[in-house]
């Protein structure tokens, strides 16, 4: 870390007296003498010492584990295998059905929860009475942890007792009661509709508040030219959203994809290991002791997102640069 | 023509925001209704949507034949002091990188972002074997130092956007007037961006409070386990006793809830300020 030092005071930035601009401390260049440098490293210390500690190194440690012998039920052997762990993952029977599950589980989350949070947010946009009170319930799921959620969810998609077969009986739709979470294809599609519940509040306000950042002068100009509510959406909601969409829906397809929480409470990957994604069968593998494959697994996840982080960002940028 | 189309676009919102509204609530009102049905009433058909009949057994019963009470207690204690202890390292953090330009910024916050892409369970094998010798498994401090740690770098990245909304003309002054940077820093800028901070304190408390897999992986004894490694020992056993689950999930949630009640705000101000600006 190097920073300019000059013997000087530290110096307001020329720009903070420019008339009417509007100044940017993140922007501002400062000169800031020897002694201030030592302050600031004084401030940054603590946290890259935590970060760099607890997270950094387990994460480096655990990567050269990815290509050893590493069982902590048997650490007589702990020799180098090369790519042998991740060989046995991707031979392992069960490996293709959990990649295609943690697909299903991140596009069947996440496309439901982005057009009903859409829909959220525009009906939130405009002022109406109780509309704080509204959005304040909306934030409910939020306070519940992943873990309860799952919980929540499986106490309701109970075949015996569960509400949901109760209320899908009463409403004529099936006529006996579903056995939810022991039927891979049921038990998927409950731990779906409990993490949609759980992700839609996000995206509601999150484009909210990217609506409320449009001016109103485009849609009077809009309305002035005789646009219908259709093409104002296409032509101007979204526009000018679609940068902080595009950005909200990357974070949120990396972060269903590391949640494991309402899985391992709703189901635990069963039927038969049917409804594991990825992480909750890292998970079980850590557990029972294997940390060598587990960290093979570990680092297929980071090497998947940072492609999927690269080529998703790559592919929204000219998009943004059309406009 | 025109008042149709607008009355029905009316009733469509007033029916989807209801309908929204219900399916939000409802499970927590079911976990809430389940938990105060006596033991015996919750397995028995047909379901009772409106119980007449309220009980506090499966309260009782929590406290008396489990130890929920200490993992209540423990929880508490590592929530509260790594939630803490998090906010101030990231205040010191947040407000180097909001005011300063160096070399090795870019790198900094590159390295908080990428944590939040990385889930904090990755390395859990590793990082189990690195507490173990420290000495630190089943102990209360390793919890509280690797939360600490997990709660820095998006209470960092959240703090910077409040930063940069206070001018720094007001620790200037402060300091001109003889105040030390770090005096100026939570005499002076503190107080004026206390809901900023109270917003990432309970942020952190609240995640503190709800993480599952660090402490399951952890904590092994009553005196130490956290609630969610409480929980989720309750369903190892075959059978879940969901009068009990149902009673400890309701105290679970309702401390975060009334935080989040009155917090909302300040949080959505935090979580969209952040991200906006990237």
């Amino acid at each position: 870390m190097s920073v300019e030092t000059k013997n000087a005071p530290v110096r307001p930035s020329p720009r903070r007296d420019a008339p009417g601009g509007e100044r940017r401390s993140s922007g501002t260049k400062r000169r800031f003498n020897a002694r201030t440098a030592l302050t600031l490293l004084a401030f940054l210390a603590p946290a890259a010492i935590f970060v760099g500690i607890f997270t950094y190194y387990p994460m480096i440690s655990g990567s050269q584990m990815a290509f050893r012998n590493w069982n902590l039920n048997d650490l007589s052997d702990t020799s180098w295998v090369g790519f042998g762990n991740f060989q046995s993952l991707f031979e392992a029977p069960e490996f293709w059905g959990i990649v295609r599950n943690t697909v299903v589980w991140v596009v069947g989350s996440l496309v439901p929860q982005v057009v009903i949070g859409f829909a959220v947010a525009l009906y939130l946009k405009r002022r109406f009475r109780m509309r704080g009170a509204y959005q304040a319930f909306l934030f409910f799921p939020w306070a519940v942890s992943g873990f309860l959620i799952g919980m929540l969810f499986r106490w309701m998609f109970n075949a015996e007792f569960g509400v949901v077969n109760d209320l899908l009986m009463k409403a004529g739709v099936i006529d006996s009661p579903i056995p939810w979470l022991a039927e891979p294809g049921f038990a998927m599609t409950a731990i779906i509709i409990a993490n949609i519940w759980y992700g839609v509040t996000f995206f509601a306000i999150m484009i909210l508040a990217a609506l409320q950042s449009v001016s109103d002068e485009m849609y009077e100009a809009a309305a002035l030219d005789g646009a219908g509510k259709v093409r104002t959406f296409f032509n101007i909601t979204l526009p000018s959203i679609a940068t902080t969409l595009a950005l909200t829906i990357l974070l949120r397809v990396i972060w269903i994809f590391n949640f494991p929480d309402i899985i391992f409470a709703m189901t635990g990957g069963g039927p038969a290991d049917q409804t594991h994604i990825i992480t909750t069968y890292m998970i079980k593998i850590t557990q029972e002791g294997d940390y060598g494959k587990a960290s093979a697994l570990g680092l297929i996840v980071v090497v998947t997102l940072m492609l999927f982080a690269a080529f998703y960002l790559m592919a929204v940028r000219p998009r943004k640069a059309q406009r | 023509m025109i008042n149709k189309v607008s009355i029905a676009g009316r009733v469509s919102k007033v029916v989807f925001l209801a309908l929204c509204l219900l399916a939000t609530v409802f499970p927590l009102y079911w976990i809430i209704i389940t938990s105060l049905k006596e033991p015996g009433a919750i397995y028995s058909l047909p379901l009772d949507y409106w119980p007449r009949q309220l009980s506090l057994e499966n309260y009782i019963g929590l406290f008396t034949k489990s130890d929920f009470g200490q993992y209540m207690v423990n929880s508490l204690i590592v929530a509260t002091v790594a939630s803490t202890v998090a906010t101030v390292i990231s205040l010191l953090s947040a407000y180097v990188l909001a005011r300063f330009q160096f070399a090795g910024r870019g790198a900094v916050m590159g390295a908080f972002l990428v944590t939040q892409m990385i889930p904090g369970f990755i390395a859990l094998g590793p990082l189990y074997l690195m507490m173990s010798d420290f000495g630190l498994v089943d102990s209360k401090t390793g919890l509280i130092l690797i939360y600490i740690a997990i709660c820095i770098p998006f209470c960092t990245i959240m703090l910077r956007g409040f930063f940069e909304n206070v001018p720094d003309a007001l620790e200037e002054a402060a300091m001109i007037d003889g105040c030390s940077r770090l005096g100026a820093l939570f005499r002076v800028l503190v107080p004026v961006m206390l809901p900023g901070v109270a917003a990432s304190f309970i942020f952190n408390f609240v995640n503190c409070w709800n993480e599952l897999f660090l402490s399951v992986t952890l904590m092994n004894s009553d005196a130490n386990k956290t609630i969610p490694t409480a929980l989720a020992g309750f369903i190892s056993s075959f059978n879940i006793d969901w009068g009990s689950m149902s009673a400890a999930a309701v105290l679970t949630v309702v401390p975060t809830l009334v935080i989040f009640a009155f917090a909302s705000k300040f949080i959505v101000q935090g979580l969209t300020a952040g991200s906006v600006k990237g």
